[in-house]
C-alpha cells in the first residue's frame, strides 16, 4: 500500500524528517506516537503534497506509484486522505458544495459517474448522522465556527464520503469528548477493510483501545525510533518518551 | 475637456435634432462647462489612479442604430423589462397602476425643467456630468405614486452597440411617500460594440418609501462606462442599492447618497471583478446631512490577471447630523501578482455624537485554504474559483436578499468560472 524509504524533508531550510521508513500493507493500522514537534504532522503534509515541504531524499510510494511526483489533488484522487490536525475554516463555501466538489473529483478520477444532487444530499445527510453532526452543518461554511470536536467529526465525514484507500488521521482524537471519541473510533472501524489502511497519529493510548493497531511506531526527531505491537503504546503511556530516547542514545 | 475628448460628431448630430428650447439651453450650458473643465489627469485628485487615455484618439459619434439587442434577461424573476438601445426606449411595456414612465422629450417645459432641476441639485463636481448634460437628448422619469407598493420588479435593460458611439442617459427614479419598489438597472453591450456609456441615475426616495435598487455594469469588450448614481433619502426612507461591475476597458461610477430626512436608512453594497486589463473605479460618498440616519456600506473586489480596481469610500457626517450611524467596509482579494487595488476610506465627521467605522483590507488567496481543497481532490483552478466565489458569496449571504441570491449568484458563478462549465459546476 504505502512504502516510505529513508524519507528526508525540510521546511523553510529546517530539516524535519531525517530518514524515515515505514511499510504499510493493505488492511493494516499503524499508530504513530511521539513527542510534540517530532515531525508527525510534517509526515502527513509531505505525503499529502503540501507546498513548502521539500523532500530532500528518499521515496514514498502508494500502490507502487511514486507519490512525491504528484500534485496534492492527484494524491487525493489516488486514494490518499489526510484528516488534518487543524482543519481550516472556509467562509463563503458551504460544506455541501465543498463535499460535492471533492467527491465528484475523486469519483471522476476513479471513472465513476458524479452523484446527482439529490443522491448526494441523501448520502451526505447519512454520513453526517453517522458522525453525529446535525444536518444543518452541511449548509454552513466549511468548518466555519465549528468547535474543535465538530471540525474533527467533519474530517471524518469527508473520509467516509471519499472512501480512500490510505487514511492518515492526524490527532483526530484530540479535543474530542468521550462520546465523540467512540464515534470516531466506530467510524474508522466501520471503514476497516482488507484493502484499506490507516496511519493513526495520536498522543493517547486510549484511542488505541478502540482502534486496535497492528503496529505502533514512535517518531522522534524526524525518525522512527521504535516500532512494536499494540503493547508498545501501553509501555509508552507508563514510561513516557524519555524511556525510548534513553534507549536509543 | 473638449480638446481631449473628441465629441464633435456627436455634437453636430445634436444640432440636427428637433427639440424644445429648454433642452437646447440645458445642453449648451453643459457644453460650456465641458469646455471650461480641465481634462482629468493623474494629478486630479478624483482621478489619481484611473487613466482616461482609453477615451482619447476616438472620434465619438451619436448613432442610433436599428439593431435591437437582447441584453440581460433574468430567468424566473417575473420582472417588467424595459429595454433601451443606445439610450433609446425600444419597447413600451404595460406598467402597474401607480407607476409611470415619462420621456424627457415628451415633457412639458415645466415638467422638463423640474426633471433637470432634480437631477442638477444632486450633482457635485463630477467631471462627466458636463458630458452628460452636453449630449443629453433623452431622459427617463420613472415615478411610483404615493403609497403604491409595486410587487413586480422593474428592470431597466440598457444595451449598447455600434462603433465609436457615445451615449449619455439620465434616469430619474422617484418614489413618492410610502411607495415601495424594486428597480434593477443592467448595462450590457453587443459583442462588437465600441462605446462610451455615460449613464447617470438619480434616485429620490420619499418619506417612508422603500427602494431596492440594482445597478449592474455587465458590459464586456471595448466598453468604457463612466457615470454616476445619486440618491436622496427623505424622512424614514429606506434604500438598498447593490452595485456590480465586470468587464469592459474602463468602468467608473461615482455614487453619492444623501440623507436628507431624519430616520433614513441606507444599505449600499457592491462587487467589482476586473480581470485581463480591465479597470474598475468606484467612488462612493455618503452624506449624512441630518440627524438619526443609518448607513451600511460593503464593497468587495477581486482583481485577477492585470486587472485593476480603485475604491474610494467617503463618509461625510455634517455638523448637525447627531446620532448618525455609518459603517463602511471594503475587502479586496488579489489573484495575481500583476493585479492592483487602490483603496481609500475617508471619514469626515463634524458632529460629535455619532457611531462611525470604516475598514479596508487587501489579501491574497490563502495557500493553506487552497491546500485543503487539493487535499480533497479538488484541482487548484477549481479551488481558486470556489474560494473567490466564496469571498463574494459571503457578501451576498449577508445581504439576505432573495433576488441577489437567485439572480446574481448564477450570473456571478458563470463569471467566476470565466465561462468554463466544469469550474462553475459546484458554485451554480
Ligand atoms: N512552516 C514551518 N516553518 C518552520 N518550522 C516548521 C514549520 N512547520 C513545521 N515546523 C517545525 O517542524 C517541527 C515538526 O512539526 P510537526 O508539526 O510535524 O510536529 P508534530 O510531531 O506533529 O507535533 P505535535 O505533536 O505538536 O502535533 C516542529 O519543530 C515545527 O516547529
Ligand atoms: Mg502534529
Amino acid at each position: 500500500m504505502l512504502t516510505i524509504k529513508n524519507l528526508k524533508a525540510k521546511v523553510e531550510d529546517k530539516d524535519i524528517l531525517k530518514g524515515l521508513n515505514i511499510d504499510v500493507k493493505p488492511g493494516e493500522v499503524h499508530a504513530i506516537m511521539g513527542p510534540n514537534g517530532a515531525g508527525k504532522s510534517t509526515l502527513g503534509y509531505v505525503l499529502a503534497g503540501r507546498d513548502g515541504y521539500e523532500v530532500t531524499d528518499g521515496s514514498a510510494e502508494l500502490h507502487g506509484e511514486n507519490l512525491l511526483d504528484m500534485d496534492a489533488e492527484e494524491r487525493a484522487r489516488k486514494g490518499l486522505f489526510l484528516a488534518f490536525q487543524y482543519p481550516v475554516e472556509i467562509p463563503g463555501v458551504s460544506n455541501m458544495e465543498f463535499l460535492k466538489a471533492s467527491v465528484d473529483a475523486v469519483r471522476e478520477a476513479r471513472g465513476l459517474e458524479p452523484y446527482s444532487s439529490v443522491e448526494f444530499i441523501k448520502l451526505a445527510r447519512e454520513k453526517s448522522k453517522a458522525v453525529n453532526l446535525p444536518a444543518d452543518f452541511l449548509k454552513r461554511g466549511v468548518n466555519e465556527g465549528f468547535s474543535g470536536g465538530e471540525k474533527k467529526r467533519n474530517e471524518l465525514m469527508q473520509m467516509m464520503l471519499l472512501e480512500p484507500s490510505l487514511c492518515i488521521l492526524d490527532e483526530t482524537d484530540s479535543g474530542l469528548d468521550i462520546d465523540a471519541l467512540q464515534v470516531v473510533a466506530e467510524g474508522v472501524n466501520a471503514l476497516r477493510s482488507p484493502d484499506r489502511s490507516f496511519i493513526v497519529v495520536t498522543h493517547y493510548q486510549r484511542l488505541l483501545d478502540y482502534i486496535v493497531p497492528d503496529y505502533v511506531h514512535v517518531l522522534a526527531d524526524g525518525k522512527i525510533v521504535k516500532s512494536g505491537g499494540k503493547e508498545l503504546a501501553l509501555e509508552l503511556e507508563k514510561e513516557g518518551y524519555r524511556w525510548i530516547e534513553g534507549e536509543t542514545v | 475637456m473638449r480638446t481631449e475628448l473628441n465629441i464633435d460628431k456627436a455634437l453636430a448630430a445634436l444640432a440636427d435634432q428637433p427639440k424644445p428650447d429648454w433642452l437646447v439651453h440645458w445642453q449648451q450650458q453643459g457644453q460650456q462647462v465641458l469646455s471650461q473643465t480641465a481634462w482629468p489627469t493623474r494629478k486630479t485628485e478624483n482621478w489619481k489612479y484611473t487613466s482616461l487615455k482609453s477615451l482619447q484618439g476616438i472620434s465619438w459619434q451619436a448613432e442610433t442604430p436599428d439593431a435591437v439587442a437582447d441584453g440581460i434577461r433574468f430567468v424566473d424573476w417575473q420582472e417588467i423589462s424595459i429595454d433601451f438601445v443606445n439610450g433609446r426606449l425600444v419597447n413600451t411595456p404595460k406598467l402597474p397602476d401607480g407607476v409611470t414612465l415619462h420621456r424627457l422629450s415628451d415633457c412639458s417645459e415645466a415638467e422638463g425643467l423640474t426633471f433637470l432641476q432634480k437631477v442638477d441639485s444632486e450633482r457635485a463636481g463630477f467631471e462627466f456630468d458636463a458630458l452628460n448634460q452636453s449630449l443629453l437628448t433623452e431622459g427617463y422619469w420613472l415615478k411610483v405614486a404615493k403609497d403604491i407598493q409595486v410587487a413586480q420588479p422593474i428592470h431597466l435593460n440598457f444595451i449598447s452597440s455600434g462603433a465609436d458611439v457615445v451615449t449619455s442617459t439620465q434616469v430619474l427614479v422617484e418614489l413618492e411617500s410610502g411607495a415601495r419598489a424594486t428597480i434593477a438597472e443592467t448595462f450590457s453591450a453587443t459583442a462588437e460594440a465600441r462605446v462610451l456609456v455615460n449613464a447617470n441615475t438619480a434616485l429620490y426616495v420619499g418619506d417612508n418609501a422603500q427602494l431596492t435598487h440594482y445597478h449592474l455594469l455587465l458590459e464586456e469588450g471595448e466598453v468604457r462606462h463612466i457615470g454616476r448614481v445619486t440618491g436622496s433619502l427623505s424622512r424614514f426612507a429606506s434604500l438598498s442599492s447593490f452595485h456590480m461591475a465586470v468587464g469592459g476597458i474602463l468602468k467608473r461610477k461615482d455614487i453619492t447618497i444623501r440623507h436628507r430626512g431624519e430616520g433614513a436608512e441606507l444599505s449600499l453594497n457592491g462587487v467589482y471583478l476586473p480581470k485581463g486589463h480591465e479597470v474598475i473605479d468606484y467612488h462612493t460618498t455618503l452624506e449624512h446631512e441630518v440627524p438619526n440616519c443609518t448607513s451600511s456600506e460593503i464593497f468587495r473586489g477581486i482583481m485577477a490577471d492585470h486587472g485593476k480596481a480603485v475604491f474610494n469610500g467617503r463618509i461625510h457626517i455634517h455638523k448637525d447630523a447627531q446620532k448618525s450611524v455609518a459603517e463602511m467596509n471594503n475587502r479586496n482579494l488579489l489573484l495575481s501578482d500583476h493585479a492592483e487595488i487602490d483603496t481609500k476610506p475617508e471619514l469626515e465627521i463634524y458632529a460629535d455624537d455619532v457611531r462611525c467605522a470604516h475598514g479596508a483590507t487587501i489579501a491574497q488567496l490563502d495557500k493553506s485554504l487552497l491546500f485543503y481543497f487539493q487535499a480533497r481532490g479538488i484541482s487548484k483552478k477549481e479551488a481558486e474559483v470556489m474560494l473567490s466565489f466564496g469571498f463574494i458569496n459571503e457578501l451576498l449571504d449577508a445581504l439576505n436578499d432573495q433576488p441577489v441570491q437567485t439572480l446574481l449568484r448564477p450570473l456571478l458563478a458563470t463569471l467566476f468560472a470565466q465561462k468554463q462549465a466544469d469550474l462553475a459546476r459546484h458554485i451554480l
